[in-house]
């Protein structure tokens, strides 16, 4: 099968990854202690069949798979585990840790911090008590724990292969880097299939079938990705027969594929798109009357209606309600555009004047087209009696500094796809701390956000998240949701077995072509 | 690559040579006997007539959002042609034939507005180099050599690329730098040309002054040339507007109604409604044939060769 | 001589110097700098901060200069952030690429520009004369672009008739040996590679050979006239020779020389069209690889690409110079 990818691979080594054009293919080859139920974010065995924390979420007692081989002949076991855990906390050189995107977001820091971003070690060492049992010791519980085991850069890789190609080397080039052997040519995991080759000049990555898969074998003998840059181009080769499917069909598509007799599926949408807003250069929008009369000012259930793709929803909350932490009685903003103007008018704001942030030159799944959607939020704000002056700024040229760093926006656009099903994800990354993103400083809610996050019982955790979003929605407000996304995948008639998922995280071993 | 640009020049200087050589009425009298001269004429006064009447014709407003026609919009459907909007909706449910119909005052304004530009720095550096000559002259030319050696389109690419950000403004300043050499090789060849004319030459012996004699004399003349190239200018103006839009670097204000945005942005559309590309498409096609059969009968009016 | 080419050698120095300190700065002062280009999605401040560290990016801005002009001097541009391949690797791929495309466009050009300007001379101001010079102003007014995504709509989608985009099949498991694909599969006698890659040729070189035959055949018209128009084709004709003879052995051979250097001059004028025509085929040569580098902020790429830019219109600068030399020796001394 011939699958058509967006992107090129940065390279193949998991933990030096954090988009989803590489973990594509390293998804394919690698297994996680961890891993999801195919088609959720509900978690499921993996490398691991059980997994058991101690009373404080410190120690993760770990029982792992048995009969399990890397791609390289060598065998799986607790020492592996525990060689890439310490491999991951003992690498050197600011160069290689500055790569480890998620490892970074899940453990905070290293034995040795090179960087200025790393922290403290969440992590403090892995035992192998015996073959197949791993416990994994933590300096501190986390809300992230145990989802975070099942993220792809933490996937498991060969000892052997590590050390043979020498995979920690990770050298500055220029403004770049270059990753040595291991990451390039030689990835080595226990996934489905196996690397064979990534041919840059015809842009494709070709692997086949591992026959000493410890699971169900694949179907397909031979996977290749064939890397499409242009959108257009990946439905003209759909069409034409040349790829069997592609990710991320543009929602205008949807409906020609349709009807040319490919299969659509949308993933169960797991992001979220809000419309932020930041006091700091507007003291109005300090006011919580005014916020609020923003979030009612914006038709949003015209703006999904029309503008997203089929499935998609309104966002009540910063997270979708799948995620443990979605309280299902937090205030809402229904369209109202009497009571919008009827609070600017409460709160004396009657001639605002907004810069509405948007960035161009970019399509995330949470917003296909963020210059479209601006374009009708700002017509929905002028009806209210905002003035909006659209600033476009391109994705990478500027506009996420000037929004994240340099806060020089009243209004902008920009969302999240979460990482695993954990509440922190969503609602700690946005408003966790003091952001220029945001412009405010409110320690009382950066504290229940961190306490919620610290409570071990996964029932007290939800229910803590819960009363932090109920906060969120009725006291702060500190930017309107907008909307969940399904992102979408196409295959062929031909194509069976492919199952979507809200992570991202499919896996071809179960796929057939017919 | 050496050859290359000799030719290059060799075609601008070719057409310098031909200033002040022909009497406008000459001249006039032979274009209107020429049948590519009177269509070139025509779907340039039409365009010209249509971007300035067209925000009083257009049925409906341009910049409006209309809820019959937003209510049928979806992520995958644009609403075609119903009672009261000819040509259906844009994508974001504003009425696509009143902006199409404004799309050609924004169009103009965009080619028009590069090719002042490109003729006013090109005839600033051309002139100072043909009054002036000497060191000056060397190396205005040599600067214009190097850019005339660069193509065109990557040269405005760059430029709009490297631009911190897109807006109308880059796009024209864009495609202006690359007709800024041809300008300026054009009036410096024209004015060299003239130097050694019996008129100014007259003049010099009469003992008027240098200033008067580039000004009255050797810049009027030299004028024929220029206004041919200024007319072939527009119409590659236009067109790289709309290919710098292709590419992503064009104005991202989703109100502004210029037809190669409406074009670059309708890419997505080309399953769903291909009216959408289309329509600008042949817009800009035919005022920019319409420049070109202007521009080329004009070059032919005023070729010494033609007049036998 | 050779003193001369020497000292202008060495006077192009300062003048590369120069140039890559503007192209330097140029992309330094752009705001989005690598850092957040090579963090993705997860970059916030903190770690683009730090991340700029890590890579010198915090330093003042002339001893990044010094470092990166030292590294420049030794042949290593860096890698690319979009592939985290070395820029050189990237752009010594791409070339050939876009030099197939563009020779495959200028053949098409050629082959069926040159038949069309005689027979439209031949018959001059008939219709088909007429039919022709109106089809080569058309030709010159439609974006190529444009007609880029037509050609791909009818012949690749509707009709189904070449594949859409892309140099080669993914199915084909082709040797390299220069990256020129048809040639390629020559030398390595992989038949269907070749006739693959043809295939995949023959859409993008229509649209980028348009406006080139449109030039060649006008020129060639005109050029055949002037010709016709010579005494000796009129003695030639007077003298009773039959008319292909006059045809072969004068007309088209005087008539070759402007045409011929028409076609030189819009080799140049293609790798403009190149940026456009590789977008809508996804052509991997170096239109994408710029396209895909502004996209994608990529400035390695991009610095590499705009400084090799830069040396090349410096060297073609200084080939104009040493043939000025050649011609007026009084150039040398001055």
């Amino acid at each position: 099968m011939v699958f058509g990818a967006a992107g090129e691979p940065k390279n193949f080594d998991p933990i030096f990854n954090d988009d989803g054009e590489s973990f594509r293919p390293i998804r394919q080859m690698f297994d996680t202690l961890i891993t999801y139920k195919r088609g959720t974010a509900e978690l499921a065995p993996g490398l691991a069949e059980k997994w058991e924390p101690n009373s404080d979420g410190t120690s993760w007692t770990f029982t792992l798979r048995k009969n399990v081989k890397f791609h390289d002949g060598t065998a799986f076991n607790a020492e592996a585990v525990c060689f890439n855990f310490d491999r991951w906390f003992n690498i050197k050189g600011a160069a290689a840790q500055s790569q480890m995107i998620y490892y970074g977001d899940v453990f905070e820091g290293f034995a040795a911090n090179e960087g200025d971003a790393a922290g403290d070690p969440i992590y403090k060492s892995c035992e192998a008590t015996d073959e197949s049992t791993a416990v994994v010791n933590l300096n501190k519980y986390k809300g992230a724990f145990p989802a975070a085991f099942g993220l792809t850069a933490l996937s498991i890789s060969s000892p052997d292969a590590l050390k043979k190609y020498e995979a920690d080397s990770v050298q500055q080039s220029g403004d770049s880097f270059s990753y040595p052997a291991y990451a390039t040519e030689h990835p080595t995991g226990t996934g489905a299939f196996k690397f064979e080759s990534f041919d840059r000049a015809n842009k494709t990555i070709t692997l086949v079938r591992n026959d000493e898969y410890w699971g169900e074998k694949a179907k397909l003998d031979k996977l290749i990705f064939k890397i499409i840059p242009d959108e257009n181009a990946r439905k003209q080769e759909l069409k034409a027969g040349t790829i069997d499917g592609y990710d991320l069909p543009s929602p205008a598509d949807y409906n020609s594929l349709k009807g040319d007799g490919f299969n659509v599926t949308p993933r169960p949408a797991f992001n979220i798109l809000y419309l932020g807003i930041n006091g700091t250069n507007t003291p109005a929008l300090k006011d919580l009357k005014v916020r609020q009369a923003i979030a009612h000012a914006v038709n949003r259930e015209q703006l999904v209606k029309t503008k997203l793709p089929a499935g998609a929803q309104v966002a009540t909350q910063f997270m979708p309600d799948t995620v443990a932490g979605y309280a299902d009685d937090a205030q809402e903003y229904p369209y109202d555009l009497a009571k919008a103007k009827d609070l600017l008018a409460q709160a004396g704001a009657g001639n605002l004047s907004l810069k509405f942030y948007v960035p161009t030159e970019v399509s995330r799944p949470y917003m296909p087209n963020p210059t479209e959607l601006a374009a009708v939020i700002a017509d929905d704000l002028k009806a209210a009696g905002i003035n909006v002056e659209l600033v476009s700024r391109p994705w990478n040229g500027g506009y996420k500094d000037d929004v994240q760093k340099f806060g020089k926006h009243d209004l902008h656009l920009l969302g999240w796809t979460g990482d695993y099903n954990d509440a922190g994800n969503f609602i700690g990354t946005f408003f966790g701390r003091e952001k220029p993103e945001f412009g405010f400083n409110d320690p009382a809610l950066f504290d229940a956000i961190s306490a919620a996050d610290a409570v071990v019982d996964q029932t007290e955790h939800a229910d803590a998240y819960k009363q932090v979003s109920r906060d969120l929605m009725s006291k702060f407000l500190p930017a309107v949701p907008v909307s969940h996304s399904p992102p979408a995948i196409v295959v062929s008639s031909k194509i069976s077995g492919l199952v979507p998922s809200p992570l991202t995280d499919e896996r071809f071993d179960t796929v057939s072509k017919g | 690559m050496m050859t290359l640009l000799n030719r290059k020049k060799r075609r601008v200087d070719e057409l310098a040579e031909s200033a002040g050589t022909s009497l406008a009425a000459d001249a006039l009298r032979r274009m209107a006997r020429s049948p590519v001269a009177i269509i070139g004429a025509v779907i340039v006064l039409l365009f010209a007539a249509l971007s300035v009447v067209a925000p009083f014709i257009a049925p409906k407003d341009p910049y409006r959002r209309y809820p019959e026609l937003v209510d049928g919009l979806r992520a995958d459907f644009i609403p075609g042609p119903m009672p009261g909007f000819l040509l259906g909706s844009d994508e974001l449910g504003r009425d696509f034939f009143s902006r199409l119909l404004v799309g050609a005052q924004q169009s103009l304004f965009v080619g028009v507005g590069a090719t002042l530009i490109g003729l006013v720095l090109g005839m600033l550096i051309g002139g100072a180099a043909g009054a002036f000559g000497g060191w000056v002259d060397s190396w205005l030319m040599r600067f214009t050599d190097i850019m005339l050696s660069i193509p065109s389109l990557l040269l405005a690419i760059s430029i709009a690329a490297l631009a911190s950000r897109g807006s109308q403004t880059t796009v024209i300043i864009a495609v202006a730098v690359t007709t800024v050499p041809i300008f300026a090789r054009l009036l410096r060849g024209a004015m060299l040309a003239q130097r050694h004319s019996d008129h100014v030459l007259a003049a010099t012996a009469l003992g008027v002054k240098r200033r008067t004699i580039v000004f009255r004399h050797m810049l009027p003349n030299s004028l024929g040339p220029v206004i041919v190239q200024a007319t072939l200018t527009l119409a590659t103006a236009i067109i790289e507007a709309a290919s710098l839009s292709f590419l992503g670097l064009g104005d991202p204000d989703p109100d502004r109604a210029e037809w190669g945005l409406m074009l670059g942005n309708s890419q997505r559309w080309i399953d769903v409604r291909p009216e959408l590309a289309f329509y600008p498409a042949i817009a800009i096609i035919i005022v920019a044939l319409g420049f070109t059969l202007l521009g080329e009968s004009l070059r032919e009016a005023l070729d010494p060769k033609n007049r036998r | 001589m050779l003193r001369f080419i020497v000292r202008r050698l060495f006077q192009a120095i300062p003048t590369l110097l120069v140039l890559s300190l503007l192209v330097f700065i140029w992309l330094r002062s752009l705001p989005g700098g690598p850092a957040g280009a090579l963090l993705g999605d997860k970059a916030t401040p903190e770690k683009i901060d730090a991340l700029n560290k890590v890579l010198g990016l915090d330093q003042p801005l002339f001893i990044q200069y010094f470092k990166f002009l030292g590294r420049v001097l030794t042949g290593d541009f860096g890698s690319s952030l979009i592939s985290g391949e070395p820029v050189l690797a990237e752009i010594g791929r791409a070339l050939p690429a876009t030099i197939e495309l563009s020779l495959a466009a200028l053949l098409f050009a050629i082959v069926l520009g040159i038949p069309l300007g005689y027979m439209a001379a031949s018959y001059r101001g008939r219709f088909l004369d007429n039919a022709t010079v109106i089809g080569t102003l058309v030709g010159v007014a439609v974006p190529v672009f444009f007609l880029g995504i037509l050609l791909k709509q009818v012949f690749a989608q509707d009709l189904a008739l070449f594949p859409p985009s892309g140099r080669q099949d993914v199915t084909i498991e082709a040797t390299r040996v220069t990256n020129f694909a048809v040639l390629d599969g020559l030398l390595t006698q992989e038949w269907d590679a070749s006739a693959d890659a043809l295939w995949h040729l023959v859409l993008p070189a229509i649209a980028l050979g348009t406006i080139p035959l449109a030039v060649i055949v006008r020129i060639t018209r005109a050029s055949v006239l002037d010709v016709l128009n010579e005494d000796f084709v009129r003695t030639a004709n007077a003298k009773g020779l039959q008319a292909p003879i006059v045809r072969r052995r004068h007309v088209l051979r005087n008539a070759m020389l402007p045409v011929s250097t028409t076609i030189g001059l819009q080799t140049g004028l293609l790798l403009g069209g190149a940026v456009l025509t590789e977008r809508v085929f996804v052509w991997g040569g170096l239109g994408s690889l710029l396209a895909q580098g502004i996209e994608r902020r990529d400035y390695p790429r991009l610095q590499a690409l705009l400084l090799l830019a830069a040396v090349v219109y410096v060297l073609v600068n200084l080939l104009v110079d040493v043939s000025y030399a050649i011609i007026d020796p009084r150039v040398r001394t001055s």
